[in-house]
This record gives structure tokens, sequence and C-alpha cells, in this order.
């Protein structure tokens, strides 16, 4: 996805021989499957009891309809026309907004990479600048992104930038801080005596990082890019709000919670699609993953 | 030997670290020696005797406080970027990312050789170390000796001049190490090149070397070079030989009475 990754895949091609791919995790499908169940489960099983109980107990959430839609009107909802006389039914309406939003994430998440990684690089090349930087990298994050996002619109437009290109540029933020904090972690993480064979082979400051710390550094960026991946989505749907964009999950989020009263499953099923969003990005990354590291050398999940 | 010109030769090296503040450590003082093209030399002594400081100095890994180390008749430094040096450490320090094959033409990607000899040298060097089945694992898949194997199949596969090594079989179990003491013999005695062997064991130091270099200990020094001139091929029977125990006993008085002396002073 972004540079270090495709140039490495290429590195580690040419050593690895073929066929040493894991079989599809057939037991993390169960798991997961099963996990569902038991969330469903639960959260039925609260609205029952509430039903039978009847108010004789104090409950954190009313389990009424309005609070907790049933699981299945929120399914329901995503098979039946977001407005009365509409002709998409939601769910085609929803992904459709999932895969524009996942666009610019996608653009953010590129973005943000690259910038992050780029800095890992600086920094572990230079002591002095990320004594110098570290700071504002850190602050930035502390900087609520309901601040940052207005401001980031208000220039793209002066800048007669294309919509899109603003929240891309707010999903970015997100990205790149992770991705810098282990890049240069994993840049780093090679032991003394790996770095001083290169030395006795007299090999260049470039050749270090080829050979040595960028393939080292390689399960900690991954690690930073599911965080990223995540991250961008989160990145992009608070983005299009000040960016008035209609055609993303943000717009889409933001209609359902004004109506929430008239028909509370849909943005139930507005945040399940949001969430299944995140996910599949995030399942990409670990795709890329798993062709590009050995199994033996990714870090725990 | 002595009208040969030196591989390596050591002039009045002392090293202190800068510990910070105040506290300096005087780890080598005043060391003088040479060694000769095709000799094994082994660096013995007690841990802190500045021995690997020693062979790191030789290697152009740190530099000397004061002194020269000469190589090849330049100086240290220059003999690193000419590739002068095979480096075999305690830990085999394989690339777990790479194959085999990978690792062992790690030092020749960098020195630029055509992907051609790159592996053609891999599979020669991995045949001298008898391990040429191997070459498409990964270190994980290998035993620790088996690895510290590929370790040496890698320090030669440029041919350096000089190979290095610090207590390389020092994490090895003893049988292991037994073995890998008459492997590396074996390699030795089909290249031309000169080894710096760090250890601190007697029997291994008397069992691989030609001469032994005794140190001690705060600050490092030499206090004895001793000739081993036991026969070659040395073999399961050196080991028994009353020869190989008198150099032993000649090598530990050596140690012994160098503690002595600390002790008194």
């Amino acid at each position: 996805m972004d540079k270090s990754v495709a140039v490495s895949r290429n590195d580690i091609g040419l050593e690895s021989p073929a066929g040493r791919k894991l079989p599809v995790g057939l037991r993390q499908v169960v798991a997961f499957v099963l996990i569902l169940l038991a969330l469903v489960a639960l959260w039925e099983g609260y609205k029952l009891l509430g039903a039978v109980t009847a108010g004789s107990i104090p409950m954190p959430v009313r389990p009424d309809d309005r609070s907790m839609p049933h699981i299945w009107s929120i399914v329901g909802a995503l098979f039946k026309p977001a407005r009365r006389g509409g002709e998409d039914i939601l769910l085609i309406i929803l992904l459709r907004s999932a895969v524009f939003t996942w666009r610019e994430a996608l653009a953010g998440f590129t973005m943000g990479s690259v910038v992050g990684f780029a800095l890992g690089v600086v920094f572990v090349r230079s002591r002095l600048l990320e004594r110098g930087l570290m700071p504002y990298v850190v602050a930035s994050q502390t900087v609520p992104l309901l601040a940052i996002a207005p401001m980031v619109v208000i220039w793209g437009s002066r800048l007669d930038w294309p919509a899109w290109t603003a929240v891309a540029i707010i999903s970015a933020y997100l990205t790149f801080f992770p991705v810098t904090i282990n890049t240069l972690r994993g840049l780093r993480s090679p032991d003394p005596t790996a770095v001083e064979l290169m030395q006795s082979y007299a090999a260049s400051e470039w050749q270090v990082l080829w050979k040595l710390r960028l393939p080292a550094a390689l399960p900690y960026i991954f690690t930073a890019l599911k965080i990223s991946a995540t991250a961008s989505v989160i990145g992009a749907i608070v983005g299009e709000l000040p960016s008035g964009i209609p055609d993303g999950l943000g717009r889409a989020l933001l209609t359902f919670s004004y109506y929430y009263v008239s028909g509370p499953e849909k943005l139930y099923a507005s945040i399940i699609i949001s969430a299944l969003l995140g996910i599949v990005f995030v399942v990409i990354v670990m795709l890329v993953e798993r062709m590009v590291v050995p199994a033996q050398r990714r870090l725990a999940e | 030997m002595t009208d040969q010109t030196p591989v390596v030769s050591i002039r009045d090296v002392s090293k202190v670290f800068d510990l910070g503040g105040n506290n300096r450590l005087q780890a080598l003082a005043n060391i003088n020696f040479d060694i000769f093209p095709g000799d094994f030399v082994a660096l013995l002594g007690p841990s802190g005797c500045g021995k690997s400081t020693l062979l790191r100095l030789i290697g152009d890994l740190i530099s000397p406080s004061s002194g020269a180390v000469q190589v090849n008749n330049k100086p240290a430094h220059q003999a690193r970027l000419d590739r002068d040096y095979g480096m075999v450490f305690q830990q085999a320090t394989l690339y777990d990312w790479r194959t085999i094959y990978g690792n062992v033409q790690l030092p020749l990607e960098v020195m630029n050789y055509p992907r051609d000899k790159r592996m053609a040298r891999a599979r020669e060097m991995l045949k001298l170390v008898q391990l040429e089945e191997f070459g498409r694992h990964f270190p994980w898949q290998l035993s620790g000796g088996m690895q510290q194997r590929v370790a040496i199949a890698r320090a030669l596969s440029f041919e350096p001049s000089l190979l290095l090594m610090d207590e390389p079989f020092g994490a090895l179990d003893e049988m292991t190490r037994e073995r890998m003491q008459m492997e590396l013999l074996s390699v030795w005695g089909q290249t031309n090149t000169t080894v710096v062997f760090v250890t601190h064991s007697i029997p291994e130091a008397v069992f691989l070397s030609s001469r032994v270099v005794v140190m001690s200990a705060r600050p490092g020094r030499v206090t004895g070079v001793i000739d081993i001139d036991l026969p070659r091929p040395r073999s399961f029977e050196t080991r028994e030989s009353p020869r190989f125990f008198q150099k032993i006993t000649e090598v530990r008085e050596c140690l012994r009475r160098d503690e002595v002396k600390g002790a008194s002073s």
C-alpha cells in the first residue's frame, strides 16, 4: 500500500521460497461467528430480561425498542428502502456511502503512512531531529480532531481543492502517528551485533537501512498499519461532517441520528456498516502482511 | 615465521571507555603483539579482561584510545573498508527474514557481487560447512550449532584475509562445541584465512590454536604468549595426548601466575 510495503515484498520475495502461506484461518472464522452469536444473545437477552421484569429492577439502558431495537429489526432495516417510496434499500445506500468513504480513507491512509514512515526513517537517522520534532508529533495527536477538521476544510476550499482531499488530509492526520512511532521502534529493533555485522562488511548507511533495518521493522510497521486502517476510516467519517460531503458514511450517520426517534434501527444499521468498513480495511492490511511477513516474524495480534 | 610481514600488528594499544561523569574504565593497557599469515591465534582470559574489546579494535568496530592497529600493512579502518574481515559473534546473528542462502549471500550483496557468483559462492560455502541441503531453510529451523556454521560460512563467503571470532561456540553445549571445533579446524585447513579467536575456555584455546595470547583483567593486558606446537591435523586423539595436557597446564599456570601477582599487589 505504501512505498515500504511494496519495496520490501520485492526484497523478501527474492529470498523466500514459494508456498509458505498459512492455511485460511478456519478456526478464527468459527470463533468470530460464535462471539457474534454470543453478542446477539446478550443484546436480546437484556431486552428479554427487561420485558420480563417490566421495570421492577433498575437497568442502565432502557430495554425498549427505541433505545435498543431488536437485532432482526436492525437487519431488516438494511433490506428496506431508507425512505418511504425510495428506490434503493438501505444496505445499498450504506454500501455506496461506505465505498465512497473508504476511498477518502484509503487516500488518507496512504498519505499518512508515507509521511509517517518517512518521519520514522528521518528520526532513526538523526537523534537531533527526533528530539526536536517528536514533541510536535505527539502534540499533534492531542489536538482534538474536531478542531482540526474545520480548519483543513476551510483551507482546502480557499485553495480550491476538491472536497474529498480535505477529508483525506484529516484522515491522514490520524494515520501517520502510529506509523511514525512503530517505524522508529522497528528500525531500532535489530541487535547491536546485527548492525556491527553490517559495519564489518563496510556497508553504507543506505545498505544498513535497506537490508537490515527495514526488513526488521516490517512486523512493527504492519502493527501500525492495522491501527491506522481503522483510524483512517474514523478520520474520513469525522472529516466528512464539516466538509458537507453528502455521499459518505458521515452524512448517513448524521442524518439517521437526526431522525433517530422515527427509526433508531437505521442508525444502528449505519453504525454496523461503518464498523464493517473498518474491519474489512484491517483484514485487507492483514492479508498483505501475510504475503510480506513470514508467520514466525509477525508480532502477536 | 618472524621474517614474514604480520597480518595484524598491534602497537602500544590502550583503550579507555568514558562511562560518563568522572567514571573511566581502562579496558586495555599497552597491548603489543603480531599475528602472522595462516596463524590461528586464541585470545584467552577471564571475563572482563578486554579480549572482546581487543578483537573489536582489530576489526575496527571501535577505535583505540592510543596506539595503532595495522592490518595487512594499513590502518584497521582501511582494512575494514577493504573488506579484509570476516566476523563471527557468540550469537549467530542470522537475519531471520532471509533463507540460509540469503544469509550467506548477505555480505556478497553488500559488496555488489553479481547474482550468479553470489549463488555459486553460497553453495560452495554451505558445502564447506556441510549444510548444503539447508540452503532454502530459514534460520529458526536450524539448531544452534548449525546456525553458527552458517555464520562461519557467511563470514568466509567473500574470502576475507582475517577471520575474527568472538566466543563463537560460547552458547553451545559441550558436545556440539567439540564437534564445531573439529569442523572449524577442517574449514580453516581448506582456506588460507588467518583466525583470531576469543574464548575463555583453556582446552578450546589449546586445541584450536597455534598460539595462545593469555590476558589478564583490570586493566586488560597481555601476560604471556604461548606457542601450541601440537601436531596437525588435530583430532580426537589430540585431546587425550600428554602434550595436550602439558600445554593446558602451561596456559593455566600463565593465567594463575598473573592472579597471584594481582592478589599480592
